[in-house]
């Protein structure tokens, strides 16, 4: 019997990898974005792919947001299957109403006749001291759209492995990657895996309490989670990764059992993924909590340039085990 | 006008053939049956049967006419939340289109769209899009897959001169022209983008002279005069089929009903409408075959014919059935 090494990978080389494959399995796979080919990618995502692939399927585009987002629609109208980059989450603004108004609602609208196979995908996050115009969290505002299908890869695997079903998903899908992760390194996702673009996963099982939470957010949760073992406490961490359709029976099931729960998201906490947690495990576990649900979430504020001010507006480990410490009733 | 060329004339259907001519009769017939469409939905929106907004496009048939004339059957239409006309003429059932008014069932969408959201698939007809500028980039999409994919179909993209002030379509047509993509954008220009006149909103008036600072191909036409729309059009559809670039045309037309039935109409003066009603394109039409022969009693006669399409679709409309509540939900997605 003989032993391979694990190969080592980044998540940058996952996404990359996972766009690598698709356009080799699927011809009527192409990417468009800003900086995509002779650039590399902005955060260097698709380096080389445009020597590999040529400048028909891997098209630079003008810095032209709604044009060529909507062209991605049309274009998978037109039976292509666009894979389209965009820079970050704050640039998506400008491409807004193309996203909300045709690709999400074209099924719907047009009584089933049309739908829109394409994939959006787009750095996301903050901790890089970037400001407020480059560091956001805005994926709520696509989770809150009927028609779209929204995921955050947290991990080297579902960078690598979500991408193939996304594509084959006949509706709009919106994939937000955290840019602090794109260096993140682990090992390659062993060929073939699957993963379930429907489901939040369970990254550690525990019983005292259960930490809620997704993308860039999911290693600092970890971190704390390991770090309240250490105190006694056994906390569950559940990577939510799919933020629509939000997997509430992942949650709910869970909660139910520990009785307990702290949501760390990297969004504003007015109106943000937290909140929608929040509302769902009162609806579906509220006579089996033992606390008030609590949640960690970015400070209401722009997001600051100087680097003590970013990272007092984040969620932190600290941040977390103080949640989680109240949560179990050890705050004092 | 013979018998046997108005028969030709299959108001509902269209001839989408490509034709070296144009078919005048027809021309008639199917702005006849716009116009005749629309004044049935004021009729049915003051009863109460159609509800939200109505767009009429009562002035402005000839360019759907004699735009839409020119294409083959696989290319593609991209139209705004004016689209009565461009849908009719397209091809797409009457019937269906007068079901999608009432909200029943039997509509086009199954009541989901509505007036400014007409849809059809087997005619290629990608909306009735209710935000202005957001067609276009729909459309150079479409023609993105068409060049990816070796197709030499064109798809035309109509737009009034309000969208031009959009980014979108700074954007798209630059795109358009970057990428030599085949599109024909169709501009609208009905000198009122709701209220707000073509002088009040564009620092360019001359708007072939803006869009042909993309390096795309640009003129205008009298979009009043269908045969003058017609021979525009038919330069600039083979234009895009042949060069595989993008053309823009710009058709001068003016509405003569408000921007919708919500609107008072109170941002122009009563003469200048009626300045414009003298340009009516049926009535235009009208004179040029009465002067080449036809009759009185042959345009009644389209009239009568037109008249009873419409009757029938109003009356299928009306047989139509409400979309079980049940269904709501249906559509969204693709089944999750």
């Amino acid at each position: 019997m003989t032993t391979t090494a694990v190969q080592e990978t980044t998540y940058r080389e996952a996404v990359r990898e996972a766009m690598r494959e698709a356009m080799q399995r699927d011809e009527r796979v192409f990417l468009m974005g800003e900086d995509v080919g002779r650039y590399g990618g902005g955060f260097g995502v698709s380096l080389g792919m445009i020597e590999e692939f040529g400048e028909v399927r891997v098209r630079d585009t003008p810095l032209s947001e709604s044009a060529f987002v909507g062209a991605g629609i049309g274009a998978a109208l037109g039976g292509m299957r666009p894979i389209v980059e965009v820079m970050t989450v704050n640039f998506v603004m400008l491409a807004m109403d193309q996203i909300v108004n045709t690709a999400a609602a074209l099924r719907h609208m047009t009584g089933g006749q049309f739908s829109v196979p394409l994939v959006i995908r787009m750095t996301t996050g903050g901790g890089r001291q970037l400001a407020a115009q480059h560091s956001h969290s805005l994926e709520n505002w696509f989770a809150h759209v009927p028609g779209l299908r929204v995921l955050a890869p947290g991990t080297i695997e579902d960078a690598r492995c979500m991408l193939w079903p996304a594509l084959l998903d006949p509706d709009p899908v919106v994939i937000v990657e955290h840019g602090s992760l794109y260096n993140a390194k682990g090992p390659a996702p062993t060929p073939g895996t699957e993963v379930d673009i429907d489901r939040a996963v369970v990254r550690r099982p525990g019983d005292d309490l259960t930490l809620v939470t997704y993308g860039g957010s999911l290693g600092l949760v970890l971190d704390a989670a390991e770090r309240l073992a250490v105190e006694g406490i056994s906390a569950e961490v559940i990577d939510l990764r799919v933020l629509r359709p939000l997997d509430s029976a992942a949650v709910a099931e869970s909660v139910c059992r520990t009785h307990r729960a702290v949501v760390v998201d990297e969004g504003w906490r007015t109106l943000g993924m937290s909140a929608e947690v929040s509302a769902r495990i009162m609806e579906d576990c509220f006579y089996d909590l033992d606390a008030p649900v609590d949640r960690v979430c970015t400070q209401e504020v722009p997001i600051p340039y100087a680097k003590h001010l970013e990272e007092a507006a984040l969620p932190s480990v600290e941040r977390v085990l103080t949640a989680a410490r109240g949560a179990v009733g050890r705050d004092g | 006008m013979s018998a046997a060329r108005r028969k030709e004339a299959a108001a509902t259907s269209g001839s989408h053939a490509v034709a070296h001519a144009p078919d005048r009769d027809a021309l008639y017939e199917r702005m006849l049956l716009v116009r005749r469409f629309e004044e049935r939905c004021v009729e049915l929106y003051s009863s109460g049967l159609i509800r939200g907004f109505l767009h009429l496009y009562i002035g402005e048939e000839a360019v759907a006419v004699g735009v839409l004339d020119h294409l083959r059957e696989d290319d593609a239409v991209v139209a705004t939340y004016r689209d009565h006309g461009q849908a009719l003429v397209r091809g797409v059932p009457i019937g269906p289109v007068m079901a999608e008014m009432l909200g029943k069932a039997e509509g086009v969408c199954r009541g989901r769209g509505g007036s400014m959201h007409l849809f059809h698939a087997p005619t290629r007809f990608y909306g009735g899009n209710g935000i202005v500028g957001g067609g276009l980039p729909l459309a150079i999409g479409l023609g993105l897959a068409d060049r990816m994919q070796g197709r030499d179909r064109v798809t035309v993209c109509f737009f009034g001169e309000g969208a031009m002030a959009e980014g979108e379509f700074h954007e798209s047509i630059n795109l358009a022209a970057l990428w030599r993509l085949p599109v024909l954008f169709l501009c609208e220009n009905n000198l009122y983008a709701m209220g707000t006149a073509l002088d009040r909103s564009e620092s360019e008036t001359n708007l072939a002279v803006k869009a042909a600072s993309y390096e795309v191909p640009a003129w205008s036409c009298d979009g009043m005069d269908v045969l003058a729309v017609w021979e525009a059009a038919r330069r600039a559809v083979e234009l895009v089929r042949d060069s595989g670039g993008p053309v823009f045309l710009e058709a001068k037309t003016y509405r003569f009903r408000a921007h919708s039935m919500y609107d008072a109409d109170r941002y122009r003066e009563k003469a200048e409408i009626e300045h414009w009603r003298e340009r009516d394109p049926l009535l235009l039409l009208r004179t040029t075959l009465l002067a080449d022969g036809a009759t009185e009693k042959d345009l009644e006669a389209v009239d009568a014919r037109v008249t009873a399409v419409i009757d029938e679709a109003v009356a299928y409309a009306e047989a139509g059935t409400d979309e079980p509540v049940d269904e709501l939900l249906t559509f969204v997605t693709s089944g999750r």
